[in-house]
């Protein structure tokens, strides 16, 4: 009986072995995305198609990891045999990755065409110590959305330029009734709460890190930033599942109309303004850049952008340039350019292509201007980590967030 | 003896597949770790040096592990305790006469056999707090009036998970009980009866004589596997929040994966070991001593 | 009270535990079933709405469609991983699991240290054995790989499996193999002939819960895998689940079809694992 179930379980191996062998190509490349934020699966799944149908000697496989796993995965598989060709990251990953050969250096590919048709702000996002270790493709940073259908109702002629006219403007709401909790925002111990507190810091005048890399956010404005998270808690003003949301969450609360206001990436406004899908607030979506503080800065934004790098450990490292020149190309960025904006600076002066996203548009002009960096360390996980979980503590009230931030400092490893 | 004999000059080498195996990918890896528990090696850059035992105390001295044992313990007290005490009514529930009682035993295997990921998945979807099945019934039974964040809430997101997990491993403990119970001779079930012995009389006198040995075993495997929770926990809450579920071999991962630091997440990773151990010598002493019984 | 209300108080009692109890048990897995069959918008309802306005297969369409770079291709990819993986590792548990089961069931005096081996290795917990193995791994070139993956579980299922059939091997009466080995036949022949015979009931058993528990593992799977050449399903609905989860739906669907397999296979085992358990041979 055994034997028939080995020779059953080995014919299974073997017929499944056939089936996934049957397509070849001359090169297969595979590429590493995320399935978070900016293009979704689809988006980057039809792209590949269209490249492949352009290079029919090249096959590209594509695989998706949370972007929490994104880094690890990338990192993981740099041991020989997993590798990847393709990867993409985060801003704040090219120093780390640098330092650790995981991407190859690729300045000598990029001509000057490139250099200067492309948004300056998008060259930082590859850049480590004046080499660049990719191609930016996804040029992001988080703006305030608002449900205009909401204000309207709470009598709001404009939506807040201050983080304290935010505040009060959400305890109206809220007074009225209109909704329990107006503001959401991706608070969970993951990257995407730095991004929030990013742009608090930003506002509140604070910094990361001082000019000799140490840390510097445990003072000034970095705890006046966190201030404000906790108080817009304490005012009944933020949902409180906040704390365990990353950015796709947000976008279902907000989309589902059950928040005034949301601080999130681009993608949200197509996908939360465009009927159809799983939108429930379709037309009523409004858009402006992140605010600020009154007398110290104007406009708040964080550089989320992404980019696309060739590994250390590719065997195909031209196909797989090819792949990513195609990918972060201004044809393809500007078929696709519902859910990510272009890298492309002529792509916004386009008229044409500028219809249906006019508000979006214009809060790209001075959030994309206004990108505020996450610190450039290749110890940035560990600071990432430790500030992630003191803003978690002090939002849990289990600390005071100045005692909270200086645990942090302290634990950082810088 | 001639079976010794032939025994020792024709089948001396049948165990030897399974102990190269063993040798190869347990104890090898494991006396490797060790050795780079003793060293500052990295996971990508080659090269360690000798630290001698300065992973271990900083391991020690870290807050962060320090919590990461507590919520561990809680974890394994908790869903232990939970699955013990559940498991126990469900096995004497099932050991009863009742129509449907033989589906009812079906049903059990279940939740056993669904696998972890799915478990926990399937669980994160119904806490969800905003559109997730029990704050959903809870408000629509009128038991809270308004939607709380189960895995958002320190104070919840514990017990949360271990309930979670409870709910996939109850029904082996009641299993377990069951075929215990099933092994009380039918005489003494009917005797206990008809003296009209309370519940807990009955229970202690004629029941618990033939479940302790069985149950002893089940809640030290329980606790073995408990103790090295990792997949419930990292589907469920990634460790969050504010560490609140960030066990031990979750702690080990980061360290030694997202930080890269993979001397000092060895040194963690054989505490954790140790530890196990402890629970093991219990085990092995339990088992023993119920073979002795026998 | 009277004997008689004393006993209909005492089925209401037993009634009233056994439907809660299968409450307990079901309500969570119709729930999971319910969602992956109900629209988005039902899903992002509040109040919820429980049964879903029209039932949407959609989900299931989806991830069994294999079409090239779909979620589909990678869902049904990850399957496909998640069975070969498990079958071969099952396989090669069995291979040097029954040998060496063998052996302690029949030579107790001179084997049995091995069996306690078997179990001390089961409190070593994965993390303290794993950085070593991605170390062997990558400098072998064989991450992301479906065989090194069924070897590296071999570190669970195979003292799991021995120690499983040393049990079911004490069933086997030794006299019948020592008449055979009286009568001058050879190991092969007595294995063939009389043991394994004798055996296959336990054997299959035995095979069944390795695969069981290969199909569970995570965390081996997590780490050493990066693709659809090698991901497991385990993995693959952890990303899911963590990734883009705008569709509720779309995970349970998923969940249920990963879930599909062990629990045919638990249903089937039920008579094996009750009377495993019986004699304290089964762990979870």
């Amino acid at each position: 009986m055994s034997k028939t179930i080995a020779a059953t379980a080995l014919s299974a191996v073997l017929a499944l072995g056939i089936a996934g062998a049957a397509a070849h190509a001359e090169t297969t490349i595979n590429a590493l995305f995320m399935s978070q934020a900016a293009y979704s699966e689809q988006n980057v799944r039809d792209m590949t198609a269209d490249f492949m149908k352009d290079n029919p000697d090249i096959k590209v496989n594509v695989e998706f990891v949370p972007y929490e796993g994104l880094r690890d995965k990338t990192l993981l598989s740099q041991g020989a045999g997993a590798g990847y060709d393709v990867v993409l990251f985060d801003v704040i990953w090219p120093a780390e990755y640098a330092e650790n050969k995981v991407l190859v250096d690729v300045t000598d590919r990029i001509t000057a065409d490139m250099k200067s048709a492309i948004m300056p702000g998008a060259w930082t996002t590859v850049d480590y110590k004046n080499h660049a270790y990719g191609m930016p493709w996804i040029l992001d940073t988080k703006y305030l959305f608002y449900n205009t259908e909401m204000l309207k109702k709470a009598g709001i002629a404009a939506p807040p330029k201050t983080w304290d006219e935010l505040l009060s403007q959400a305890k109206t709401i809220k007074d009225k009734g209109i909704v329990d909790y107006p503001i959401v925002w991706s608070w969970a111990q993951a990257e995407a709460v730095i991004c929030d507190y990013t742009m608090l810091l930003a506002s509140y005048g604070g910094s990361f890190l001082t000019d000799d890399g140490k840390p510097a956010f445990q003072s000034g404005g970095g705890v006046q930033a966190l201030d404000y998270m906790v108080k817009s808690v304490e005012e009944g003003v933020t949902n409180p599942n906040s704390k365990e949301y990353v950015e796709e969450d947000v976008r279902r609360v907000f989309s589902s109309g059950q928040a005034a206001f949301a601080l999130n990436w681009t993608y949200m406004y197509n996908s939360a303004n465009t009927p159809g899908g799983e939108t429930k607030i379709a037309g009523k979506v409004g858009v402006v850049p992140g605010p600020g503080v009154a007398g110290k800065l104007d406009a708040s934004a964080v550089n989320g952008s992404m980019g696309l790098g060739i590994t250390a450990t590719s065997k195909h490292p031209d196909e797989a340039w090819k792949y990513i020149l195609a990918m972060t190309s201004l044809k393809t960025q500007e078929k696709y350019a519902q859910l990510s904006l272009p890298i492309w600076s002529a792509w916004y002066d386009n008229p044409n292509v500028a219809k249906d996203q006019e508000p979006l548009i214009a809060a790209a002009k001075v959030g994309l201007a206004a990108m505020y960096p996450r610190p450039t360390t290749p110890k940035y996980q560990e600071l990432s980590t430790a500030i992630q979980q003191a803003i978690q503590s002090a939002l849990l009230k289990s600390a005071a967030p100045d005692a909270a931030l200086k645990d942090a400092a302290a634990a950082s490893g810088l | 003896m001639i079976e010794n004999r032939w025994m020792s000059s024709r089948a001396w080498f049948l165990p030897l597949p399974l102990l190269f195996i063993m040798a190869s990918i347990i104890g090898w890896p494991f006396l490797r770790t060790v050795w780079v528990s003793f060293t500052d090696a990295r996971l990508l850059t080659a090269g360690a040096e000798w630290v001698g035992l300065s992973n271990y105390l900083n391991a020690l001295g870290n807050p962060l592990v320090q919590s990461a044992l507590i919520v561990t313990t809680k974890f394994v007290v908790y869903s232990v305790s939970i699955e013990f005490f559940a498991g126990v009514l469900a096995g004497l529930l099932l050991d009863q006469e009742f129509r449907g009682r033989t589906v009812l035993r079906a049903l059990m295997i279940l939740p056993w056999a669904l696998p972890t990921v799915v478990n926990a998945t399937m669980w994160r979807l119904i806490y969800q707090p905003d559109f997730g099945a029990l704050n959903a019934m809870l408000s629509q039974l009128g038991m809270i009036d308004s939607y709380r964040s189960w895995l958002g809430d320190p104070q919840s997101a514990l017990w949360a998970v271990c309930l979670a997990d409870a709910w996939k491993n109850f029904p082996l403990v009641a299993l377990i009980c069951l075929a215990a119970l099933q092994s009380v001779p039918g005489e003494l079930k009917a005797a206990a009866t008809i003296d009209g012995a309370g519940f807990w009389k009955k229970f202690r006198a004629v029941y618990l004589p033939f479940l302790a040995g069985p149950l002893t075993v089940a809640v030290v495997l329980r606790a073995i596997e408990a103790f090295k929770v990792f997949d419930i926990i990292w589907v469920m809450t990634r460790g969050g929040p504010a560490n609140s579920t960030k066990s031990l071999s979750i702690a080990v991962y980061q360290e030694a994966f997202s930080f890269q630091r993979a001397g000092s997440g060895a040194s963690i990773a054989l505490i954790v070991a140790l530890i196990s151990a402890v629970f093991t010598t219990i085990y092995v002493t339990a088992m023993r001593r119920q073979a002795e019984v026998r | 009270m009277s004997r008689r209300r004393q006993r209909i108080l005492r089925s209401w009692l037993v009634y009233g535990a056994a439907i809660l109890l299968t409450i307990l048990i079901l309500a969570p897995v119709i729930w999971m079933g319910l969602m992956s069959v109900s629209s988005t918008n039902d899903l992002t309802t509040v109040p919820l709405r429980w049964i879903p306005a029209e039932w949407d297969f959609s989900r299931y369409v989806k991830l069994v469609t294999i079409a090239e770079n779909s979620t589909g291709a990678a869902f049904t990819a990850s399957l496909r991983n998640s069975l070969v993986v498990a079958s071969l590792g099952a396989a090669l548990a069995l291979a040097v699991g029954i040998p060496a089961a063998w052996s302690v069931s029949r030579m107790p005096r001179r084997f049995s240290w091995m069996l306690h081996v078997s179990v001390a290795t089961y409190m070593l917990p994965p993390v303290a054995l794993v950085v070593p193995m991605y170390f062997a791994l990558s400098a072998f070139g064989a991450l992301n790989s479906v065989f090194s993956l069924a070897l590296i579980y071999l570190s669970i299922l195979a003292p799991f499996t021995a120690w499983l059939l040393k049990s079911n091997f004490d069933n086997v009466p030794f006299e019948i193999e020592q008449a055979a080995m009286m009568d001058g036949a050879n190991l092969w022949q007595i294995m063939r002939n009389v043991t394994l015979p004798l055996a296959a009931p336990g054997l299959t058993t035995a095979g069944l819960f390795a695969f069981l528990l290969a199909w569970d593992e995570f965390f081996y799977a997590l780490l050493f895998t990066s693709d659809q050449r090698a991901k497991t399903v385990t993995v693959a609905i952890a990303d899911l689940a963590g990734g883009r989860i705008a569709d509720y739906g779309l995970i349970a669907a998923a969940g249920i079809i990963a879930a599909l397999p062990p629990v045919i296979i638990g249903f089937g085992l039920q008579k094996a694992l009750i009377s495993g358990l019986t004699s304290g041979g089964v762990k979870g």
